[in-house]
């Protein structure tokens, strides 16, 4: 650590350090995209992967804390904060054209904050309507449903955008621009329709069949969970992590308790720490599970979604029995679990994994083998690996593009460091990789709780010290767990009081959901739907 | 084998004695005979839409419609029911001349093409000398109904899926008139009568051996992409274009198309069976006269429903086990493999006559 | 009352006052034998071919998938023909959140269904808002901006709450009229009436 202080001191003098759960580097606005360029570009630091942007209001000034971190330097994150005091028009220079993951991510900090980012190249609202009032994270946003009632007419003016663009003096210009040209054939696909897994909306450029341009119209389910957070306390936020996305629930929650443990140097029990990596691995069974089913059926091969559906339920059984509840399960507290295990947890958990790999042949028989499904998986949808990288996209569709980004792997949490797993990894860079990597995750996880559901430990479930009020010490805390979909964080920032001052969830679909443009250029409109499919984004969990 | 014709012509004559004028006669006739296909049309389209929803069901180990009547039989008349009483939404910036025609010229066409089946031994309605060529020219109008109304519905998704459905059901045409060239070339006409009695002996397939299994395989393939049906469904490709060309048609109007779907499924079977599986010719195995005996006791519409059931049921089995294909995918596979394949077997076939090859 | 559901007893729903009240209110006026029969024919096929609009925007999509997959099985009651298409739908099933940005869309898609037409509210969220009724930009309840026939709380509900959801539709339409009698469709215009659109705003 000491030695990138002191070369990003030699890059940018002005650079103030504070420690604390990652390295904070606060970084004067002039001086950030030189540092930025410097960090992705210099050799010694090569920071190629932003892990997340935070849009913060601090009330004396607003800013943004990138978390970045290094493929190639042991992936150690470091936050950078950038803040600027103007409160009318706060300004920060983009960089999303070092980091691509960084258009749509400026884009949710410009909606949410109202700083302006500049060179950005499209810099509309991402979330809220074009005609909202106000930025809703903002602490002096007026939250008076009087401005901003339902509206019931459409909105206008969809394919204007800005951008604000500096010029050699220095001087910045807003430049208006259009989405989609004149001549441009635009089909909408969405917010209701079968593929988009949710309430995504695509607008499509096509040329004949072939698609020209993906423009990703999200929103649509954005229910404000950070704001709502800020007034709720530390307990209470727990159950919106498994209304987000709903496939990855445990993970998200498992996340959220890690992140306020570590704030508070709370122990879990070795007891709980097992159920809770097991219900982390069932989770992922029955998210790729749906996830197979979904592909099928996008596909057009209904019954192979049945098939998926009917080991769904078994897994489906184990948290009824064990959480009370087939989804939404609230099982995760902190501290602990919520409740011990069902009796019969073992006898079903060793009954799932007893058939599941004579079931995972069938499904390879009925639709991964079939060679419609083949052909149309493979080829489809190429993402490569630098772009991967530069695009955030972590989980199953990065590992389907080579990329070793496997969170269980590079910062081991809960039991992942006692078990013997193998990061599956294809080079496909295609529909079909991302698919065949979810696909033999199953077995990895079946592999994980083989190793884990005789070994778990007596003892309590819950740490019998959690103290009733939870107050967070002054503080900000990063936290990642490898979730479903791939690398979820979460990002809490405490004033000392009994609610958070800012809390931040750092969605992998919301990434997947960036590289739907890049990946359909120049496939066929049903292959935006297979490549949809084979990324498998829960919408809820980009809107949040 | 009992012939049908006997009370046909029974019934024309005691018809002729009570009203003495041909030209009524043929009238009343012409009426019954409405009446009938229209009946038939109707019974038929509701039972197939229970087949495929029980089959599909099964496939997917579910149990399918069971609580509407015992075992779910008259869901269909309940679905039949609530489309006639829904809404006929009229729309704005539609041409609504062909908006309102196009589900009527999809549901005439294949209305036309049931008429024109044998049923049994004396049951049909007409009997051209050109009957096949007939059949292949009125499936052909079908399309037209589709294209107007992805047109007429001034609908982005519409419009690609009926442009679509055009290029499918045109390319694949030629396949299925290739397939079914190759038995007229064998049979050596076209009148449908003819071609069920040439089966007496022995069934097509059976018949033509080689030639006549590989035009099969390629007319049941073709015939699925001529119905629109999976893995060929690309024009109503429900999770790429919502309901394809017909998006925007509700209540009977949408009926029409859905039950036209399942009655041309019925009638590429029936001529499936008619060319390749003996029509209504019972089971003759040469030799076993006590079984051939037997087989004869079973009348002929039996035999012509049953074997049109078996051949929509392998078709219903692809649509539910496979993938969709891609438009280029399905156009390449029709014009690289799919028609070279019925051009050569079409020679093929030439040669097996000319040399007297076959049985 | 003569509500009959296959395999459920009248004694095994809930709110059987209301569906009593409603009969009742619908017999005040009377209707002949004829139209009566007719009325109840209808009724049956409509009850009996419920066909969903797949309108599924978070959680409770998810169980709604699981009520078509093989343990819960849909088809079993005539339900499984889900349209992707609002014209050939017969009922919309709000599953999940509605946010501001939705609204109209989902206002449009009602509008976009053929009559006769019912909504469902499953769900917390489409309920009531839900866990996010706070929020900034949730609709608290779809009830604000469309006339709902049927609410199956939840969060998400069970299949078998779903279930019992479409029965309570299922009962709901037998009683109604489809000749004459308190029309539907007038309640639906005067619930327009007082959600009105034009103003842009609720």
């Amino acid at each position: 650590m000491s030695d990138i202080k002191s070369i990003i001191s030699k890059i940018c003098p002005s650079a103030t350090f504070e420690e604390g759960d990652t390295l904070l580097v606060s970084v004067p606005e002039k001086d950030w995209y030189a540092l930025a360029k410097n960090l992705k570009e210099k050799k010694e630091l090569d920071f190629d992967v932003l892990s997340a942007v935070v849009g913060m209001d601090w009330k004396d000034s607003l800013g943004v804390i990138y978390y970045l971190t290094s493929t190639s330097h042991n992936w150690d994150v470091v936050a950078f904060k950038v803040a600027v005091e103007d409160r009318e028009n706060p300004m920060i220079h983009s960089v999303a054209d070092l980091w691509k993951v960084a258009n749509f991510q400026e884009r949710e900090v410009y909606d949410f904050f109202g700083i302006k980012f500049i060179n950005h190249p499209d810099m509309r609202r991402f979330f809220l309507r074009n005609d909202w009032v106000g930025h809703p994270l903002r602490k002096d946003y007026d939250s008076n449903p009087a401005l901003n009632p339902i509206r019931m007419d459409d909105e206008i003016n969809e394919d204007d955008t800005v951008s604000y663009v500096e010029n050699e003096k220095g001087e910045i210009k807003a430049v208006p621009g259009k989405v989609f040209g004149e001549e441009d054939y635009v089909v909408n696909i969405g917010p209701q329709h079968p593929s988009t897994h949710g309430v995504m909306r695509f607008r499509a450029a096509v040329d004949g069949e072939t698609v020209n341009k993906v423009d990703v119209v999200s929103g649509y389910i954005h229910r404000g969970i950070e704001k709502i957070s800020e007034s709720l306390s530390y307990p209470q936020i727990l159950h919106f992590t498994d209304r987000m996305d709903y496939m990855s629930a445990h993970q998200n929650r498992h996340c959220l308790c890690m992140c306020i443990e570590k704030a508070l140097g709370l122990e879990v029990p070795e007891r709980a720490v097992y159920i809770r990596t097991i219900m982390d691995e069932l989770m992922r069974i029955s998210s790729h599970l749906l996830s197979f089913g979904c592909t099928a059926m996008d596909l057009g091969a209904t019954t192979a979604f049945f098939y998926g559906f009917r080991e769904r339920e078994l897994v489906l059984d184990i948290f009824e029995k064990t959480c009370g509840a087939r989804m939404s399960m609230n099982y995760n507290v902190i501290g602990g679990v919520m409740a011990d295990i069902h009796k019969d947890f073992v006898k079903d958990v060793k009954h799932l994994l007893e058939i599941m790999p004579d079931r995972l042949k069938e499904y390879h028989k009925v639709f991964s083998g079939n060679i419609i499904a083949k052909n149309r998986l493979k080829e489809v949808g190429y993402l490569s690996k630098e772009n991967a990288i530069n695009y955030c996209i972590t989980g199953p569709s990065g590992r389907g593009s080579n990329w070793a980004c496997d969170c269980r792997k590079v910062h081991p949490y809960a039991c992942y460091d006692k078990v013997q797993f193998e990061e599956i990894l294809e080079t496909g860079c295609d529909s079909y990789a991302r698919y065949m990597v979810r696909m033999r995750e199953i077995e990895q996880s079946c592999k994980i709780i083989e190793q884990l559901i005789d070994r778990i430990p007596e003892g309590d479930i819950r740490n019998p010290k959690v103290p009733k009020l939870i107050k967070l010490p002054a503080g900000r805390w990063y936290q990642q767990v490898e979730a479903s979909r791939g690398t979820f964080g979460v990002y809490i920032e405490s004033d000392g009081q009994k609610t958070p001052y800012r809390v931040h969830f750092q969605s992998p679909c919301f990434n997947l959901v960036g590289v739907m443009d890049l990946c359909c250029q120049g496939y066929m409109i049903a292959d935006l739907i297979t490549i949809g499919a084979a990324l498998d984004f829960v919408i809820p969990d980009i809107d949040r | 084998m009992f012939n049908f014709g006997i009370w046909t012509s029974e019934f024309n004559n005691w018809l002729m004695g009570l009203v003495q004028h041909d030209w009524l006669v043929t009238l009343i006739e012409c009426i019954i005979i409405a009446v009938l296909v229209l009946l038939t049309y109707t019974v038929l389209a509701l039972f197939y839409i229970l087949y495929e929803r029980k089959l599909c069901a099964w496939f997917q180990c579910r149990l399918g419609p069971m609580r509407v009547g015992k075992w779910g039989l008259l869901q269909v008349f309940a679905d039949m029911f609530k489309i006639l009483i829904k809404e006929l939404i009229s729309l704005k910036g539609t041409d609504k001349f062909l908006f309102a025609l196009a589900p009527y010229i999809v549901i005439t066409s294949s209305v036309v093409m049931l008429a024109c089946l044998p049923w049994g031994n004396g049951l049909q309605i007409i009997d051209y000398n050109i009957g096949i060529f007939f059949i292949l020219a009125v499936s052909s109008v079908g399309v037209l109904g589709i294209l107007l109304a992805g047109w007429a519905s001034n609908n982005k998704y519409t419009l690609i899926g009926a442009m679509r459905s055009g290029a499918q059901m045109v390319s694949y045409e030629i396949s299925l008139g290739l397939a079914i060239l190759t038995i007229v070339v064998f049979a050596g006409t076209m009148n449908i009568t003819d071609l069920v009695m040439e089966q007496e002996k022995a069934w097509f397939i059976f018949r033509g051996h080689i030639p006549a299994i590989i035009a099969f395989l390629i007319y049941v393939v073709a015939a699925t992409a001529e119905t629109n049906r999976g893995p060929f469904d690309l024009p109503e490709a429900e999770h790429e274009l919502t309901a394809g060309y017909h998006t925007e048609y509700s209540g009977i109007h949408f009926g029409f198309f859905y039950l036209a779907e399942y009655l041309n499924l019925f009638i590429v079977s029936g001529i499936a069976t008619l060319m390749f599986l003996g029509g209504w010719m019972p089971l003759h195995i040469p030799g076993w006269d006590g079984f051939n005996a037997v087989m004869n006791y079973i009348p002929s519409i039996v035999w012509f429903v049953l074997k049109a059931f078996f051949v929509s049921y392998i078709i219903i089995w692809f649509k539910w086990t496979f993938p969709r294909v891609r438009i280029d995918q399905m156009l390449a596979f029709e014009w690289k493999y799919l028609m070279p394949l019925a051009l050569a077997n079409l020679v093929l076939m030439a040669v097996f006559v000319a040399l007297g090859w076959h049985f | 009352m003569g509500v009959k559901i296959k395999s459920m007893k009248n004694e095994d729903f809930k709110d059987n006052e209301y569906i009593d009240k409603l009969v009742e209110e619908l017999n005040a006026t009377g209707a002949n034998v004829a139209v009566g029969k007719l009325d109840q024919l209808i009724n049956w096929g409509i009850s009996n071919s419920l066909w969903p609009l797949c309108f599924g925007t978070s959680c409770c999509a998810i169980e709604f998938m699981s009520l078509g997959a093989a343990r819960y099985d849909m088809a079993r009651f005539g339900f499984e023909v889900a349209r992707n298409s609002p014209r050939q739908a017969d009922y919309i099933m709000v599953q999940g959140t509605i946010v501001h940005r939705m609204a109209p869309a989902l206002r449009r898609l009602y509008e976009q269904l053929a009559e006769p037409k019912y909504v469902i509210a499953c769900g917390a969220c489409a309920v009531s808002g839900g866990p996010f009724k706070n929020s900034y930009c949730v609709v608290s309840g779809v009830d604000q901006i469309l006339p709902v026939d049927v609410y199956i709380p939840g969060c998400p509900p069970r299949p078998e709450a779903m279930f019992y959801g479409l029965m309570q539709l299922q009962r709901k339409i037998k009683v109604q009229k489809f000749f004459g009698g308190v029309n539907r469709k007038e309640k639906i215009k005067d619930f327009f009436k007082e959600h009105p659109e034009e103003e842009g705003k609720l």
